[in-house]
């Protein structure tokens, strides 16, 4: 009893045709505005490339799946690499245990060097003594700037986070603000508790931190609205990460608040937002420099020996600001998602 | 949304046919008890008790504005929490549904954009692919007869992956580019992310299409062929199959719902925030999961309803704003939250028992 025996015409004749309405729908249906036929091309950064002997670097990250910030930071370290002749390794996980196993993964490899975030340093103390015990180069990046000497690692790259909130609270100041909702997309993530605490410590205005649930747009949407309800006398919101701020910006309308945005971080759209001064200000800690300068360290130290800051001195790739002066020289390199 | 609807099919098998005899076990039992017996009876009251609490320790929840606010949160949990609950009625639960939401708002984004096509385009073939994804899911199931569990899991691991790395290969970066000055957008954003004054209070339409789809939900479910043979592949599948009722349809239907639900929020986020992360929507599928199940239906198929989990969703859209307008400890923010979900699902239980004892 062979049910689904249709002649071959007949059954595929509905595919035919669903497939030749599409074909013509999309011809009739270009959009006429936006669209990536209006994205200006632009060329990438290059410098040539050294022709020093081929070496393998690994780069070991904390991040999360699918984060815009971590995607620049690879792509500073994979520009590094092709500019030194430098097979890179990129491999990440947000539990500082599977990031451990990654590290000891890049020293069974026998990597010539190793560029690892110390988002959790007691987790992977005692992976980065066995790279360096098997004679492996490791230099730090991101987050680890109170650790990095501890744990005996060459350089360290990064933004000091203490450091960018105290600067965020002085631009506070700067611009009159009273009272600053600190929105904190990721509860407990030491890293983001130390800028709100730095807002708090230099700000002369007050402070109000809030978790949302960073994984869900409209729930933070929601979320912020909510807190600038309760608390109409918030005049400062401040994200710490530039997906959140556009959000906020729209939370901020919709609660009917006069209050203004300014944010950690940079990407592409916030360059817009700040063009138009939805948003006020961002940070930037410049996570194209923290990779291109931890493969690129690596690179000096075996090629010349060098030791950037010298082997005593983090190498500080922030805070900088970017405001409505400076924005649109920034924006041209973000467009292309490199800074 | 009135309590009076007919009472719930039986469990595990369609209404019984013929009128009833008296003998004792048809018994009509008292209304107030009756009432108690249905699915959704002990959320509702749980979510009453949420609102008067938080009424009382929250000042700004009484503004009209929060209440739309809460109402928000809620929507954008609710209208996928349908389509799951309809699943968990049938027996079977999908734990990709958080994820395929950002599959679907992901794809309508980058065609429109890479191909520079009016936005329209890429919202109908996300409509495909996400009906796609849920086809796929039930017949897998159906075909290998493994647990929702693996089979789902499987498909949440397998987008969360596909999400990320498609985006990359497209666009270079790790989410879509900004699509808002595009043709057709503005239309698109009318029907899926727009809002509307209501005395003076900004309604967003989310709220709308999941009080809509709530009663289409609920008469499906309750007036329907189809709603029937939810309950009855919920109740016992083979006894079903016995009895007449398409399985294999019904299951994999199901899921496509689910699909559906996943491509309506999806394209709710994409035209709200113009962009989506690729990285989002992990997580999401336990909180539809919880209000379906705070709402009344069963893990394990079988019984529920369709309000119940408008009620779940919006006891947890109220907790969730609730303890921000409270203007409480944002530390223990999850915990507050952890609390008083499984305060009302206590009161549910408690409900139940009271209700079905004899």
């Amino acid at each position: 009893m062979d049910r689904s025996s249709h002649p071959r015409s007949r059954r595929f004749a509905p595919v035919v045709a669903v497939a030749a309405a599409a074909a013509l729908t999309l011809a009739g249906c270009s959009s006429s505005s936006g669209g990536k036929k209006s994205e200006e091309g632009g060329a990438n950064a290059s410098a040539g490339k050294a022709d020093t002997p081929r070496m393998t670097v690994a780069l070991v990250t904390h991040q999360a799946p699918g984060d815009t910030f971590w995607d620049t930071v690879r792509k500073g370290a994979e520009a590094a690499a092709a500019k030194d002749n430098i097979k890179l390794i990129y491999s990440a996980d947000p539990n500082a245990g599977n990031q451990a196993n990654l590290v000891q993964n890049a020293i069974d490899q026998k990597v010539d060097g190793i560029a690892v975030t110390l988002a959790k340093p007691d987790a992977l103390k005692g992976v980065v003594g066995k790279a360096e015990k098997a004679g492996i180069p490791v230099v730090g990046l991101n987050s680890g700037l109170s650790d990095w000497k501890d744990l005996n690692l060459l350089e360290f790259f990064g933004q000091d986070e203490s450091v960018a909130g105290e600067a965020f609270g002085k631009k506070l100041n700067e611009v009159g603000a009273k009272k600053v909702l600190c929105v904190m997309q990721e509860q407990g993530n030491v890293g983001l508790t130390q800028r709100c605490d730095g807002v708090a410590k230099t700000f002369e205005g007050k402070v109000d931190p809030q978790n949302v649930n960073g994984t869900d747009m409209p729930s933070v949407k929601s979320t912020i609205t909510a807190k600038l309800k309760q608390d109409p006398s918030i005049d400062y919101v401040v994200t710490l990460g530039a997906p959140f701020a556009l959000t906020a910006v729209q939370s901020v309308s919709d609660a009917g608040s006069k209050a203004k945005v300014a944010t950690f971080d940079l990407n592409k759209d916030l360059i817009k937002a700040i063009k138009n001064d939805s948003i006020q200000f961002a940070v930037d800690q410049q996570p194209y420099l923290q990779g291109y300068l931890a493969v690129d360290g690596l690179w000096l130290y075996k090629n010349n020996g060098n030791y950037s800051g010298g082997g005593e001195q983090p190498v500080l790739t922030g805070p900088a600001f970017v405001d409505k002066s400076n924005v649109d020289r920034i924006g041209e390199f973000a467009a292309k998602g490199t800074r | 949304m009135s309590m009076t609807q007919q009472a719930t099919p039986a469990v595990g098998t369609p209404p019984a046919p013929g009128p009833k005899q008296s003998d004792g076990r048809t018994r009509q039992r008292p209304l107030a008890l009756r009432l108690l017996a249905r699915p959704e009876v002990g959320v509702f009251l749980g979510a009453v008790a949420v609102l008067v609490f938080f009424l009382f320790a929250a000042p700004p929840v009484r503004d009209g504005s929060s209440m739309a606010n809460i109402l928000y949160q809620s929507s954008t949990i609710g209208i996928m929490a349908l389509p799951v609950a309809l699943l968990m009625i049938g027996g079977e639960f999908d734990l990709s549904a958080g994820v395929a939401v950002i599959t679907s708002a992901l794809t309508a984004s980058m065609l429109s954009y890479q191909l520079t096509m009016n936005v329209w385009v890429g919202v109908i073939v996300a409509l495909l692919v996400s009906l796609a994804i849920g086809a796929f899911n039930g017949w897998l199931l159906v075909k290998t007869g493994l647990p929702s569990f693996l089979v789902t899991l499987g498909t949440f691991l397998i987008l969360q992956g596909v999400n990320l790395a498609i985006t990359k290969l497209v666009t270079g970066n790790v989410a879509t580019d900004d699509i808002s000055d595009m043709d057709g957008f503005a239309q698109a954003q009318k029907i899926f992310a727009s809002s509307f004054e209501v005395g003076g209070v900004n309604v967003k339409i989310t709220v709308v299409w999941w009080l809509v789809f709530a009663a289409l939900a609920t008469w499906v479910l309750l007036r329907t062929k189809y709603g029937n043979w939810i309950f009855a592949v919920g109740g016992n599948k083979d006894s079903a199959r016995a009895v007449g009722v398409p399985v294999t349809f019904t299951k994999i239907s199901l899921f496509m719902l689910v699909g559906f639900g996943a491509w309506f929020v999806g394209m709710h986020q994409l035209f709200s925030f113009n962009t989506v992360q690729s990285g989002e929507g992990v997580g999401q599928e336990l909180i539809y999961i919880a209000a379906a199940v705070i709402g009344g239906c069963l893990l394990t198929g079988g019984y529920g309803s369709a309000i119940g989990p408008v009620f779940g969703a919006f006891m947890f859209g109220m907790v969730q704003q609730g303890i921000v307008y409270a203007g409480w400890n944002p530390d223990w923010f999850k915990a507050f939250l952890g609390v008083m979900l499984l305060g009302a699902v206590l009161i549910n239980l408690w409900v139940q028992r009271t209700a079905t004892r004899r």
